[in-house]
């Protein structure tokens, strides 16, 4: 039997001009990824300069990261829940949970910090299952499984902690974390390795479709992503590089929570993107019956989730115990709302199916820097929530409006 | 005579005090397509999750290329070469094409996906049925029509070199142009050696595609026809009860 000629493209068909066209058109159609939410950094950013000398000084960029890394970790835990159309709200307390088995293992037994850091990753996994098999096996809503989580353990950090009782973190590598920085060499290292490990995996994706005989897009693309990298890498390094310091021992270099934050987003994106793990989560949250009649072990997958969701909240939970450098019983009760606040401002979709790490933390920065310029302009707290509040509403309102021009199914939900 | 890819004998099912299938008798062949015609509340549906081991049978014997088996879930079917096209098709609109044709067979190299080989498999399977409705392998499924829709559903079962292809009423919901593109796929796919079995309630197409039609009546098959051997008004009253060729039985 002869085959008809037929052709069907794959997309990467085209110069790169072809290839910039194609792109605009998804972004008319309504696919518009994080696009929304670099423009508000980008004009938060000008806005705040102008407003505040002191937004645009070495120590305060530097800053910027610092404080949102927290946010990023906590944002980045729940899109992998968000994308299966679930939610975490005990994101947070899970963290506080595990930070208080944390404190009380070093103080009240004596354990050294490594362990006690193993143990609080084993509460969050254990939390994690908890709340997975309430929602996956036994079939409470993920809202509600966690709300009651998210009430009841902010009891459990008060029975662990005591009322009112706040310990200081005194181990120095936690500390470190936040408050430390890499050598000015190695931030530059941090650049070159970013920008390679992007062209390794562009190359690898490249022979592998070329040995299939499978067109290519033009390498300028991989190349032009590789320059950006190193363009605004290189001056966010370079900024972070210089002396911040206001008084006579010179403060410099990128924050040591900077390449653990992209070692964990690497690691996270390349799991929802490349293996098999990741596109089972997005095929749950864009049809589970489908995903379900296609041998997906759906139950497993959402357990699993929501473990992956507990882990990333504890990270996110030293990161916060080494920047306020003590833990407390009140830790982690706001910033699960704040995480998915920056999540849907970043793209993430809360009907499930759609959002990337990279938009879950582009909208940190987004909520992180409302939250840092306000605060130099002196403005009082009630301020801030309602610009936050309102940044959330507009993200959401785009984020509809672009889905109903796209004519997805799940804008005529 | 022929071995047929799937021979039911004497399958019955009950839920509860209803009995929906009364001892079905049914075969399909390789590179035939029958079609499966009968009234709601036939029994239909009944006899399909059984094969494709949503819902196992009561009672009966199911023979696969001539050996018995058991289908006791949605996996032991597929490893048979059993795909199911359901109504609803169970694709994700959030994924491309691609990642929908493979999806829970997902191809690995060095524990991640072989995108490569996978648009590769994906593309070939399309033009093996000379699909050219489609642009693109990457275009998400929320961008396809439901003809398209179908197409990418149907190709499915072409990757994984299914024996047997269940299609749960096709044409449902399509347009004529589109209805056309899809009987011309069906078959195209027996064509390639596969027998496939149609769910229809849409007579029309049934007599253009079909070789053969069984009819189910109240849980029992009281008729299967060579299409070429009878008529619309035949199958209707066979459909309806006016008449049946086995006596009751």
């Amino acid at each position: 039997m002869t085959t008809p000629v037929t052709t069907i493209a794959s997309g990467q068909e085209g110069s790169l001009k072809d290839q910039f066209d194609a792109y605009l058109l998804r972004l008319k159609a309504g696919d518009m990824g994080s696009l929304p939410a670099i423009a508000a950094t980008v004009l938060l950013a000008l806005l705040f300069a102008k407003l505040s000398p002191f937004f645009f000084t070495n120590l305060n960029f530097t800053n910027l990261f610092v404080q949102s890394a927290e946010l990023i970790m906590l944002s980045s835990a729940l899109v992998f829940v968000i994308i299966l159309a679930e939610i975490d709200l005990a994101a947070g307390v899970t963290a506080g949970v595990a930070m208080a088995v944390y404190i009380t293992l070093i103080q009240s037994k004596g354990w050294a910090w490594v362990p006690a850091l193993i143990a609080a990753f084993v509460t969050g996994i254990v939390i994690g299952w908890v709340i997975g098999f309430l929602v996956a096996k036994v079939g409470v809503p993920s809202f509600v499984v966690t709300l009651a989580f998210f009430l009841g353990f902010q009891g459990m950090q008060l029975v662990l902690l005591g009322e009112g009782g706040v310990y200081r973190v005194e181990q120095q590598p936690i500390l470190a974390i936040m408050n430390n920085n890499i050598p000015v060499w190695a931030g530059w290292a941090l650049v070159i390795v970013s920008a390679a490990l992007l062209g390794v995996l562009g190359i690898w994706d490249r022979s592998r479709r070329a040995r299939a005989g499978l067109v290519n897009r033009p390498i300028a693309i991989l190349f032009i992503k590789m320059g950006a990298v190193v363009v605004f890498g290189g001056a966010g390094v370079a900024i972070m590089n210089q002396d911040r310091s206001q008084g006579v021992i010179p403060i410099q270099g990128v924050p040591i929570v900077v390449p653990i934050t992209l070692a964990v987003l690497f690691v996270g994106s390349f799991v929802l993107e490349r293996t098999r793990f990741g596109r089972h989560l997005y095929a749950i949250g864009g049809n589970p019956e489908a995903a379900r009649r296609a041998g997906i072990k759906v139950t497993r997958i959402r357990i699993w989730a929501f473990i992956v969701c507990a882990v990333l909240a504890v990270i996110s939970g030293v990161f916060h115990a080494s920047r306020i450098g003590s833990v407390d019983g009140s830790a982690g009760h706001s910033i699960v709302l704040e995480g998915v606040a920056a999540a849907v401002v970043g793209g993430v979709s809360l009907f499930g199916g759609r959002g990337k790490l990279a938009n879950a933390a582009i909208g940190a920065i987004v909520i992180t820097m409302i939250d840092n310029g306000l605060g130099l302009l002196q403005m009082p707290a009630g301020i801030n929530f309602l610009v936050a509040g309102g940044v959330l509403l507009l993200a959401a309102t785009i984020d509809a409006g672009a889905r109903k021009r796209s004519g997805s199914s799940l804008a005529r939900v | 005579m022929e071995v047929p890819v799937v021979e039911l004998t004497g399958i019955k099912k009950s839920f509860g005090p209803v009995d929906v299938l009364k001892g079905i008798d049914f075969a399909a062949y390789a590179g035939k397509v029958t079609a499966l015609v009968g009234d709601n509340g036939a029994g239909k549906s009944t006899l399909i999750k059984g094969l494709a081991g949503v819902q196992p049978y009561d009672e009966g014997v199911v023979r696969f290329g001539g050996a018995e088996v058991q289908i006791r879930d949605p996996r032991e079917a597929s490893g048979l070469g059993i795909e199911v096209v359901y109504q609803d098709l169970a694709l994700c609109e959030n994924l491309d094409i691609v990642q929908n044709m493979f999806l829970g067979h997902e191809e690995l190299r060095t524990g991640t996906l072989h995108e490569a080989a996978m648009e590769l498999q994906a593309t070939k399977a399309l033009q093996s049925l000379s699909v050219r409705t489609v642009k693109s392998v990457r275009q998400k499924v929320s961008s396809l029509s439901g003809g398209q829709r179908q197409t990418v559903a149907i190709a499915r079962s072409i990757l994984r070199e299914a024996k047997l292809v269940i299609l749960d009423e096709p044409t449902a919901a399509l347009g004529v142009a589109q209805t056309e593109q899809v009987l011309n796929l069906v078959r195209r796919l027996a064509d390639h050696g596969v027998a496939v079995i149609m769910i229809s309630h849409n007579l029309s197409d049934v007599f253009r595609v079909a070789d053969h039609i069984a009819v189910l009546y109240l849980g029992r098959m009281t008729a299967h026809l060579k299409t070429t051997e009878t008529d619309h008004s035949e199958v209707v009253a066979y459909i309806t009860g006016a008449k049946s060729q086995e006596g009751g039985n």
